[in-house]
């Protein structure tokens, strides 16, 4: 702790003058997007309004609680950018506007707050997505660990799609390799001694996607977080009455992912990503699905993993490289607490 | 070119040996045990039992060593934890239900239980806080044994000593062999234990048993050539140890590793939970070593354990007189989430991994 660094008081969070000053100084000038409607951000006001484009209103909140809260690839604020807008494109729904609450505990570096609010501002200039609302609260020493970062975005889907939509004959698609996010902050966490150059997949999938809705027949998406793809293949699978039989080989896996969660006995499929999404697509058109992900830079790596059947409705089969096969089954929960 | 790793799952090769597999199984039903979580994850996670023939069965024997922790340790550490001493082990120990406590509960009701990767792990938090007492709880086969007797030679701390229940796996195989209802067949031997004990270490189990033995590696295909080993012998008639894993065991075993745990250790007999008492198959610290040795240090007594709940199938889970799903609890009453007996607690346990890999019958 360098001495004379400015940091966080108990006032900064008490709604008066020197709160004033840390919203004026740190945290407004960074978003460069502050108005979704008539009231906005820089009323402070004790709300804001909206004025939405035609379609259906769709939110999602989160609340961000990463450890550690700067990890390689990104950080919390990313995070915390990314998470909401992610949940609003997976429902087929651009970004409009967001609000964030943080709380922070006492003595939290301001210089650090200024860098997770920079990345944060960030992702939701290049997504379009305004700042209209927030909230700021500090809590003693000890009592918190760092910051918690919450995210309420509202975005507008010209046609809603869920993860229940699946339907048998439908191709399974992933936007790029999986489980990164999960691995890098395993690596990145002191206690395992561990070293590697795996950054976290942490990006908004909005453009990658809305061409994707536009031009192609999407029947289901989902965005594999906390459990990973296991968790999200089942998810749909359950909710859409479907089997999933996936190709196991398919499955785009960095090495070092799967070296990681071999030396950690961790299944790579259960482990989070924050920048992929699940899509099924009807046959017809997969070829110009996975041509249009290509075609992005964020979905390169973008591939068929599988297909949906009447078979086994609910349950999700998994063909091994070896052409063995299993369930693939529900994680309990993701293996590692506090991932997002 | 194709890593070291890729190659061990090459598709092709995989379905040559599934189809030597068949060629050479032998038309009776035969039952192979291993006694190794990884071998499990490995067969569960690639699927391979969708690739034996109809009349060979692989099954988990003692394979877990946080599953056969016995309950009377499990409390003493508890015990242990909850009268203020620094308690480290390994992860999968924090789940483990004791008769009143897991470690986990000791330590949400704030007990100091930490959560180590290596018995030096809790040696060097014995040095870094010196006022307090800090105790390794040593779990484990001869695998992670050495680890242990390695920082108990190297003069620990004052303030550190050893709990120690590691168990062995050759008397622990010789017991199922003898017991009635279990009818094995062959035995896959276990390739991380065997890289510190040797092939040789179950040559004179063979010539008692008459039981073909082959030490297998991790990979799918380290897996399934092993199996091909153990039918041809079992179709031939013959009873011998073979090493399907010779890039990583030799022969005479690690013979640094062994010397370390003669140094350390002396062989005693141990509980297994669900097995019971077993001859000769567990270590315990050489008298010159008793300074470090928690049983003495805090003259730890034996406590009352109820080793198995009530329905419970663990205990015929650990000896191979049964597979998980034979278990009225497998998946109802007993999941990963809330653990009725051991071999769901253990991240290697038969249960845990059968449930997480949804290792059940695919049509």
């Amino acid at each position: 702790m360098s001495v004379g660094e400015q940091r966080i008081g108990p006032m900064h969070g008490a709604g008066g003058e020197v709160m004033g000053r840390l919203l004026a100084d740190h945290v407004l000038p960074k978003f460069a997007l502050r108005s979704a409607g008539a009231v906005d951000l820089d009323a402070l006001d004790d709300g804001a309004t909206l004025a939405l484009p035609e379609g259906e209103m769709v939110v999602t909140t989160d609340a961000h609680v990463v450890k550690p809260l700067f990890f390689p690839g990104g950080d919390i604020g990313r995070l915390a950018a990314c998470g909401m807008v992610n949940d609003l494109a997976v429902m087929g729904a651009r970004p409009v506007a967001c609000t964030l609450a943080m709380v922070i505990e006492e003595g939290f570096s301001i210089r650090d707050l200024d860098r997770l609010l920079t990345s944060c501002a960030q992702v939701l200039e290049e997504t379009g997505t305004a700042l209209v609302a927030g909230d700021t609260k500090v809590m003693g020493r000890g009592e918190l660990d760092g910051v918690v970062l919450s995210t309420t975005g509202i975005g507008v889907a010209r046609r809603v799609i869920r993860d229940s939509g699946v339907r048998p004959g439908d191709e399974l698609l992933v936007t790029g390799p999986i489980g990164d996010h999960g691995m890098a902050l395993v690596a990145a966490r002191d206690d395992f001694h561990l070293q590697s150059d795996l950054l976290s997949d942490v990006a908004p999938l909005w453009s990658l996607l809305a061409e994707v809705l536009e031009e192609t027949h999407v029947t289901a998406m989902k965005d594999p977080t906390r459990g990973g793809l296991a968790a999200a293949l089942n998810e749909m699978a359950r909710k859409s009455g479907v089997g999933l039989e996936i190709d196991g080989p398919s499955i785009p896996l960095r090495p070092q992912v799967t070296a990681l969660a071999d030396l950690l006995g961790l299944d790579p499929l259960q482990s989070a990503c924050e920048g992929r999404a699940v899509l099924a697509v009807r046959q017809e058109d997969v070829e110009k699905a996975l041509a249009l992900l290509h075609g992005h830079p964020s979905g390169r790596e973008a591939a068929v993993i599988g297909r949906a059947t009447e078979h086994k409705p609910g349950r999700v089969v998994l063909c091994t490289e070896v052409g063995g096969r299993r369930l693939l089954d529900m994680p309990l929960g993701d293996p590692l607490p506090r991932i997002c | 070119m194709k890593t070291d790793q890729e190659s061990l799952r090459d598709p092709r090769l995989a379905q040559a040996l599934a189809g030597a597999l068949h060629r050479a199984a032998p038309r009776r039903p035969v039952r192979i045990v291993h006694v190794c979580g990884t071998h499990e994850i490995t067969i569960s996670a690639h699927g391979l039992r969708h690739l034996l023939p109809d009349k060979v069965t692989v099954l988990e024997g003692p394979g877990c060593p946080v599953c056969v922790t016995s309950t009377v340790e499990l409390d003493q550490a508890v015990r242990l934890a909850t009268q203020g001493v620094a308690v480290c082990t390994f992860g999968d120990m924090m789940r483990v239900p004791g008769t009143e406590l897991t470690l986990d509960q000791a330590r949400s009701q704030g007990a100091p239980v930490h959560t180590v990767l290596s018995a030096a792990d809790a040696v060097e938090l014995a040095r870094r806080s010196p006022g307090q007492e800090v105790v390794f709880f040593a779990v484990g086969f001869e695998t992670t044994a050495p680890g242990t007797a390695a920082v108990l030679v190297d003069d620990p701390p004052d303030n550190f000593s050893v709990l120690c229940s590691h168990k062995l796996i050759p008397p622990a195989v010789e017991y199922l062999l003898d017991m009635p209802g279990t009818e094995l067949d062959g035995l896959l031997a276990p390739g991380h234990v065997s890289t510190v004990i040797g092939a040789k270490a179950y040559v004179d189990l063979v010539r008692r048993h008459q039981v073909p033995v082959v030490v297998g590696g991790f990979e799918p295909l380290d897996v399934l050539y092993a199996l091909v080993l153990l039918v041809r012998q079992m179709a031939d008639g013959e009873a011998k140890v073979e090493n399907a894993y010779p890039r990583a065991v030799a022969w005479e075993g690690n013979g640094q590793a062994q010397e370390l745990m003669r140094r350390a250790f002396h062989v005693c007999d141990a509980s297994w939970r669900g097995i019971g008492e077993i001859p000769a198959s567990g270590l315990s610290l050489r008298t010159e070593l008793s300074q470090w040795d928690a049983a003495m240090k805090y003259e730890i007594q034996g406590e009352q354990g109820q080793e198995v709940a009530p329905g419970c199938r663990c205990a015929d889970v650990l000896v191979a007189r049964a597979v998980p799903a034979d278990c009225p609890l497998f998946g109802v009453g007993c999941t990963p989430l809330s653990p009725v007996g051991p071999c769901m607690v253990g991240a290697e346990g038969a249960c845990a991994v059968w449930y997480r890999h949804g290792e059940r019958p695919v049509v």
